[in-house]
């Protein structure tokens, strides 16, 4: 078995009593002794603290970054503003995704958060396709911290009005960070990135609000399928377009006029035939991963790509893919599950209301 | 003297009651699974032998098989678990029990582990 790496909070998450889990080669907290469903409602309710330095930091320095990183991604990244940020995608020439990650606007370029699993392949594709136009600088030495509730403003006053998805330079409870107004969970709140050396004291600070816990894995996962928020390697991947995920809200009319990024042709000249959608099975028998979704006559006609239980709805929620004209809300569906059929419709995203900060 | 408990390696406890054999998943069982939000429970009248498959037990992350510790047939469920399946979290050795059986074969039950051996064979486990 190899090494799992740590994160640099590691330690403390082992003195908090989480239970860890190996997740993209870290061992990481999966919940904490007060339990998934609590730590949902915390983020819910109060303000939760995530830890997410699994997840690749790097920059773009140089001219013309934003214009490099257009030849790869389909969203507008020049038109981003000093301190902006923005959700986008690295396409294939197949039309489908390579990962999803966020985009901000620097001093001198550009700065990437892309997932965890997909960081070594998306460093060789940036190095191979920009690696003579700007400069690619990893950041293994940070960690990022994700303070996510209604009440994660009134932890962090100094930065009550910084915009949604926006960032700027700061002191976070004394600490130097770069300061979000964006998160994974559907609601207000913040990620924190900041030296691996200061995470500790960053995060003792914040576990000292009375406002704040951790929370793991578990309770991120059930957070972001309520908020109708996409997984790679579940909801996205390199067989599913952006259109078929439901993210042409991220191709904004300048870029499919102009295209000029992967897959742009397969992407925009050919209408999906199927949709992600948001499903809900009736009763309490929850649907997961890999089931597959049934139409009225019992045929299986798409799957459920991610799946589980809503603290909020106190029920089952999935998402999954449905051919197009099986994806409008209401339309019967059914679940095999363990070779049952269990029905269920399809509903509209998400299914926990946003709760973003909008000034 | 108090009714004695046995336990299965799959973490299910069972012991008899007025003749019935009660089972459940173990207290360590819940701890490992985390909070569980869903049970499906078999049919009364089903008959199930030793080790099959008689429930699934669902956790915020995961499903799991529950296995029948004794072969006989389903007399009872626990229908409390329907509207409130966290009952296995804060109770799994009693409230949260899952299923009735009726057995065939009482001798079944020596083949399981007591108390002390289950709790010797959960911390070689840790």
């Amino acid at each position: 078995m190899t090494d799992l790496l740590k994160t640099p909070l590691h330690a403390m998450h082992l003195a908090a009593g989480a239970r860890m889990e190996p997740f993209v080669g870290y061992d990481m907290p999966l919940r904490y002794p007060e339990g998934s469903v609590a730590e949902h409602n915390q983020a819910r309710n109060r303000a939760a603290l995530f830890d997410v330095s699994h997840m690749g930091q790097l920059r773009l320095m140089g001219e013309g970054a934003d214009e490099a990183l257009e030849t790869l991604v389909p969203g507008d990244i020049r038109g981003l503003g000093d301190g902006a940020m923005r959700y986008t995608l690295f396409t294939l020439e197949n039309g489908g995704i390579l990962d999803d990650l966020i985009v901000s606007r620097i001093p001198g370029g550009l700065g990437l958060v892309v997932n965890a699993a997909r960081r070594k392949g998306d460093t060789e594709h940036l190095r191979s396709h920009l690696g003579d136009r700007v400069d690619i600088v990893p950041e293994p030495d940070r960690a990022l911290l994700a303070l996510q509730g209604p009440a994660a403003v009134a932890v962090l006053p100094d930065f009550a009005d910084l915009p949604f998805m926006a960032w700027r330079e700061g002191e976070a409870c004394g600490v130097p960070a770069r300061v979000s107004r964006s998160g994974y969970t559907g609601e207000d709140g913040f990620e924190l990135s900041v030296a691996g050396a200061d995470a500790e004291a960053l995060a003792g600070r914040l576990l000292a609000h009375e406002a704040v816990a951790w929370a793991g894995l578990d309770a991120r996962n059930s957070l972001r399928l309520e908020a109708g928020l996409c997984l790679y390697g579940r909801d996205l991947d390199e067989d599913t377009t952006p259109l078929e995920a439901g993210l042409g809200w991220t191709l904004p009319k300048r870029r499919r006029e102009e295209r000029g990024f992967p897959g742009a042709a397969r992407i925009l000249d050919n209408p999906p035939v199927r949709r992600r959608v948001g499903m809900r099975p009736e009763g309490r028998v929850i649907t997961r991963e890999g089931s597959d979704v049934l139409d009225g006559s019992g045929e299986p006609v798409g799957w459920v790509a991610s799946g589980g239980f809503s603290p909020v709805l106190g029920g089952p929620v999935a998402m999954g893919y449905l051919p197009v004209a099986l994806a409008a809300p209401d339309t019967e569906i059914a679940f095999d599950i363990r070779g049952k059929p269990r029905p269920g419709r399809v509903v509209r995203l998400p299914f926990v209301p946003h709760n973003y900060f909008r000034g | 003297m108090a009714v004695k408990t046995y336990y299965t390696r799959e973490h299910e406890w069972v012991r008899m009651e007025d003749g019935v054999a009660v089972c459940g998943i173990t207290d360590y069982a819940q701890t490992q699974l985390g909070d569980v939000v869903y049970v499906e429970l078999p049919e009364v009248g089903a008959e199930i032998a030793r080790d099959g498959e008689a429930a699934v037990v669902e956790s915020t992350k995961a499903a799991s098989d529950v296995y029948a510790p004794l072969t006989g047939t389903i007399v009872a469920v626990n229908d409390r678990l329907e509207e409130s399946p966290d009952l296995v979290n804060e109770s799994a050795e009693d409230q949260g029990w899952f299923f009735r059986m009726e057995i065939g074969d009482e001798g079944e039950l020596d083949e399981l582990m007591d108390e002390e051996a289950y709790q010797a064979f959960v911390e070689e486990l840790d």
